[in-house]
């Protein structure tokens, strides 16, 4: 049989994203969890779940560290062990991985997963100087480059080498505003236009204020099983059938090629590999889209087209709702928001309701393979994971 | 230790002069005490011949723990930029201003501030290493470096 599953997704929640104010992470977490558990009627938490792992990117944003156990604890999950993994925007991805991992070793029947990021609480110079954490600080921050430019030198370079223009990575942000006014928890619930993107000011040029993700609050949480258990909490799990995570330089300039990523590569051959998959098979995808350039090199990555082939790729529409491979029906981080430690997980989330059919107004007819493609930082790690519907 | 504590949060730049002669660590301390010095030091594998900049302990490639010092040149071209426009309260007087990753002539890489006039820039431009004196006695107090345009006197 193809693809073994690995682990299986009983049930998924997410908080609303976007500017929550006068909530804090273990507030917005609990919301996600809420919706998690109330999803899955047949799971008593307390007795259930024997492990917590959580993606949060910084202590910064909250003054707060050791921030799992804390998070549990808000959820009524004392005293199982509450681990925080951290790998900046890729947190709650390899949450997730972590996750699986736990399950397949046999020691847990049952864990919960997700992530959270508080943000909006902060000024933008504040954020953005934690964010760029993620980045190199003795090259690359010490020297001027800021987060979005390090993205900005992988546009230009894309656009010198492919001719990928400006006008295909503006597609790219008003497909996912399109795709985000159509799902509730979105920050974004505005459609944008090509021009729009083209004349917002300028941030690190050739990328855009509208190229780039928002700041946002928001958490996401699923509960993850062993497979043959998975029946008696869900009527449809989703199975993981393959995980893959790569690493790569902290700094973008050490790196041979920056029109791709290769950690997304690597991660999207082991784990495609893993499910005995190919890219033609993928039915829906959620791909790490924190700037419009990242989401046309996810394409190629991920071998939905060739490399230097992602601008035609979301040029002719192929990517859309209604296209041959809709990719990032949540609206991505672009416009669901990107609440960095939550983002992995929740687009684990996104897949879970396409593949049980309760994503509503965005629903793709009869999905029932989808991917997860989570960066974190410019591309030093990368995780991907492939998930299937089981009827 | 002979040297005073500076207070809690703040650090002392190992200071004077930096010496080859007395086999100065392959580190990022040594390579901002090189630049201090306008000089563009990196290190050579002595096993697989790689060039690391910044300097290292041990080689990525091979593993080995081997190197020697060698001067760069400091020569080389834009593989590719970006214009910020929005920058931390640092840089933020400079934006505009430019970035790039410059392809050094023996081989490694550098990110850094491209100072050229804005329509000047393009992939494949020549340009050189320029250094700027330390301006913080707190922590990091390294110097800074740049790209200038190679024919610039």
């Amino acid at each position: 049989m193809e693809g073994k599953p690995l682990a299986s997704i009983v049930s998924a929640g997410i908080s609303k994203f976007g500017r929550l104010e006068g909530k804090y992470s273990r507030e917005i977490f609990s919301e996600a969890a809420k919706e998690a558990f109330e999803r899955c009627p047949k799971l008593d938490p307390k007795k259930d779940v024997k492990a917590l792992f959580v993606g949060q990117m910084s202590e910064s944003f909250e003054h707060q560290g050791h921030a799992a156990p804390c998070l549990s604890d808000w959820i009524g999950l004392l005293p199982i062990p509450a681990t925080r993994i951290e790998t900046a925007c890729a947190s709650s991805g390899a949450a997730l991985r972590c996750a699986i991992l736990a399950i397949m070793s046999g020691l847990y029947d049952l864990v919960a997963v997700g992530g959270v990021e508080k943000m909006t609480h902060r000024t933008t110079s504040d954020v953005t100087e934690y964010l760029a954490m993620a980045s190199d600080f003795p090259m690359e921050q010490w020297n001027g480059i800021t987060f979005p430019s390090i993205f900005a030198l992988m546009a230009t370079a894309h656009m010198n080498q492919y001719g990928t223009t400006e006008e295909q990575m503006a597609m790219v942000a008003v497909k996912n505003h399109r795709h985000g006014c159509l799902n509730p928890k979105a920050h974004m619930q505005s459609e944008i236009t090509v021009k729009q993107v083209m004349e917002s000011r300028p941030v690190a040029l050739p990328l855009k204020l509208f190229d780039c993700s928002p700041i946002s609050d928001g958490a996401s949480c699923l509960v993850i099983t062993k497979p043959k258990l998975a029946k008696r909490f869900a009527e449809i799990p989703v199975d993981i059938i393959g995980t893959g995570q790569a690493s790569d330089t902290i700094g973008l300039y050490e790196r041979d090629n920056v029109t791709s990523m290769q950690v997304g590569r690597l991660a999207a051959r082991q784990a495609y590999k893993m499910a005995s998959m190919t890219p033609r098979r993928i039915d829906i995808a959620e791909v790490h889209d924190c700037f419009t350039i990242a989401e046309i090199i996810a394409y190629e990555d991920l071998g939905f087209c060739s490399p230097g082939e992602g601008g035609k790729l979301v040029e002719e529409e192929e990517t859309q709702l209604s296209g041959r491979i809709p990719v990032n029906t949540s609206g991505g981080l672009k416009a669901k928001g990107h609440p960095v430690g939550a983002t992995g997980a929740a687009q684990a989330c996104e897949v879970y309701l396409q593949l049980t059919g309760q994503a509503d107004r965005r629903q793709v007819k009869g999905a029932s393979i989808g991917l997860t493609h989570n960066v974190g930082g410019s591309g030093a790690t990368g995780v991907v994971h492939i998930y299937r519907r089981r009827d | 230790m002979s040297e005073v504590q500076e207070p809690r949060g703040s650090f002392t730049f190992i200071g004077g002069e930096i010496d080859l002669d007395l086999k100065p660590p392959p580190t990022l301390e040594s390579f901002y005490q090189f630049c201090g010095q306008r000089k563009l030091m990196g290190v050579r594998c002595e096993s697989c011949e790689a060039v690391l900049l910044p300097p290292r302990m041990l080689c990525p490639r091979c593993g080995s723990s081997n190197s020697e010092w060698v001067e760069l040149k400091g020569t080389g071209e834009l593989l590719t930029y970006s214009v910020i426009h929005v920058a931390p309260a640092t840089f933020q007087p400079l934006v505009p201003y430019a970035v790039g990753i410059v392809a050094l002539a023996e081989g490694a890489r550098l990110p850094g501030i491209i100072r050229v006039r804005p329509e000047d820039l393009r992939v494949g431009l020549e340009l050189k290493i320029a250094f700027e004196p330390s301006t913080s006695k707190n922590w990091p107090s390294w110097p800074r470096y740049f790209f200038v345009r190679a024919d610039t006197p």
